[in-house]
């Protein structure tokens, strides 16, 4: 099934395109991230141009977030309190983010520091996911009481002026989840991601919010943040291509669905372990591509 | 065809002093529109000699088709300290979107170097413009990696054999444009070469535009970016919206 793309200007094939829309769908609904992280580079390695396909990713990972957070929803696992604290945070990051996009664009290197960003990022957050759902899973099966947690990261505690989060089960400062959701909107900005593969190990183990709100609530600040990032492309790039978005989005809503669904019975340490793996790979793929000689070693960009 | 004829007879009769090119192409216009997957075009025509139809056996022809330039920035990657990142670039002021050169035997043969570069006659011979380059040796580097690049996404393309001449009067040339051509006004140009000068030479255009409901989506995200922007995001939020609400009856 050829489809022409009319801002991408090139064709491809519809079902392949709905088919990774569909993946990344199932990684939203079950992970709570919006899978930015892996439709961008896709997309790119389909031959797509990188900027059409971060501006269109970004519009998938929209109608993704409002499909599993229906989802989850209907099961009261959204904080919407601490969703508007975080989508504040994500607003202001966002702009900062921009600020420091056109320096590094300026400098020439903005395609290392992406780079760099993504394998350091995936690569610490990969591995502190994997740690913590191994731990649990042995603890679990040696039949031991697992290790007493700390609630939250001791930092947090710190921060003046507390807000009742009753959702996630939290007496902390607002400034904590403003503070994330700034430093995931600056990555959004400069990785062309919704920053879910941060934010929900860093609502986790960070601010220690209840496993039940996390997903839910980072899909609410991911559709927020992603609105935003379309917006931006559409005034800014143009490249917004919106037949490539409605592909992507066929297979993503229904993806979103099945996975909220598979989420709510499969054991949570699995999943976590199972994302852990994903991004782990992500990232040594993308650290091979630093340290390889690529088979490209040119690239053109447009005046 | 019919036309080409008669041009072709009313030349032979009339015996032109100068060696005459007839060119036609099969299509004129390529419209970017759903299921456009690429297009074939032929190019054809006839050359007519005033000394008659023996003497044209030894003329070459070279057809080239040249999509509109743009301006680029050319990035080299270098290993530095393990990691292979953007080192070196430069400006090229014009480099064809589309460039493909079809002739009948290598261009090496049929002229020098020299007069392929004025009429820009193979990937080797393209005028790329540099606008911070002195250096030669650093400029053919660079044209080299572009060539090379552009060659693997099927936008830049050079055959030593693709132009057929018949009984030394018609040829014909076929020339492939992938999905990903961009829009705009290309130009074919024919040569016919004698004895390495190009002693006649034809040129037409063919328009490659977006038609229907892609023209409509490519000016609207052009005139109206905010309403674009606007619609996009309606549309993703709808179709989640849409999902869900369809799932949460089973």
């Amino acid at each position: 099934m050829d489809v022409y793309l009319p801002i991408a200007n090139l064709s491809v094939n519809g079902l392949i395109i709905v088919g990774l829309g569909l993946l990344t769908g199932m990684l939203s609904g079950i992970f709570g991230v919006g899978g930015g992280f892996l439709t961008t580079p896709l997309l790119i390695f389909y031959g797509i141009p990188p900027t059409v396909a971060a501006a269109s990713a970004a519009s998938q990972v929209t109608g993704a977030s409002v499909s599993g957070m229906l989802a989850h929803h209907q099961r009261g696992g959204v904080d919407y309190r601490m969703g508007v604290v975080l989508v504040l945070g994500g607003v202001l990051g966002t702009g900062l983010g921009a600020l420091l996009f056109s320096l590094l664009q300026a400098l020439g290197q903005i395609d290392t520091v992406i780079n760099l960003l993504y394998v350091s990022m995936l690569g610490g957050i990969g591995a502190m996911m994997a740690r913590e759902s191994i731990q649990t899973l042995r603890a679990g099966s040696s039949g031991a009481r697992p290790a007493r947690k700390r609630r939250h990261h001791p930092l947090v505690a710190r921060l003046p002026g507390r807000w009742r989060f009753y959702r996630s089960g939290l007496y902390i400062s607002p400034l904590a989840p403003l503070l994330l959701g700034m430093f995931t909107g600056i990555l959004t900005m400069l990785m062309g991601i919704g920053g879910g593969f941060v934010l929900v190990p860093a609502m986790l183990y960070i601010l220690g919010m209840s496993a039940q709100v996390v997903v839910g609530t980072s899909l609410f600040q991911i559709l927020f943040v992603t609105m935003a990032t379309t917006m931006m492309h559409a005034l800014t790039t143009r490249a917004v291509d919106i037949v490539l978005a409605g592909l992507l989005l066929i297979g993503s809503v229904s993806g979103a669905q099945l996975g909220a669904r598979f989420a709510t019975t499969a054991s949570p340490v699995k999943l976590r372990l199972a994302l852990a793996a994903i991004v782990l790979a992500v990232a040594a793929r993308m650290a091979l591509g630093l340290t390889w000689r690529p088979d490209e070693i040119f690239t053109v960009s447009l005046l | 065809m019919k036309r080409l004829l008669a041009l072709l007879a009313f030349f032979l009769l009339t015996g032109a002093s100068e060696p005459v090119l007839v060119t036609d192409i099969s299509q004129h216009r390529i419209e970017l529109r759903q299921g456009f997957t690429g297009a074939q075009l032929l190019l054809f025509g006839a050359i007519t000699s005033p000394e008659g139809a023996n003497a044209v056996r030894d003329y070459d022809v070279v057809v080239v088709l040249e999509g509109p330039a743009r301006q680029m920035v050319l990035r080299e990657k270098r290993k530095v300290a393990g990691m292979w990142v953007n080192a070196e670039y430069t400006t090229l002021r014009s480099v064809p979107s589309f460039y493909a050169v079809v002739a009948n035997r290598p261009i090496r043969q049929i002229t020098d170097p020299r007069t392929a570069a004025i009429y820009q006659l193979g990937l080797d011979s393209l005028q790329l413009s540099p606008s911070d380059s002195i250096d030669p040796a650093r400029e053919t580097h660079f044209a080299k990696g572009l060539v090379d690049l552009m060659q693997r996404q099927g936008l830049f393309h050079q055959d030593d054999s693709g132009v057929t001449i018949n009984g030394g009067v018609l040829y014909s040339a076929r020339i492939d444009l992938p999905s990903s051509v961009q829009p705009g006004v290309y130009t074919a140009e024919t040569f016919a070469v004698r004895k390495g000068r190009v002693v006649a030479s034809a040129t037409a255009r063919v328009e490659v535009g977006k038609q229907g409901f892609e023209k409509a989506v490519a000016d609207f995200s052009q005139r109206a970016a905010l309403a674009y922007g606007l619609m996009a995001v309606a549309v993703s939020v709808v179709m989640g919206w849409i999902a869900g609400r369809l799932f949460a009856l089973f």
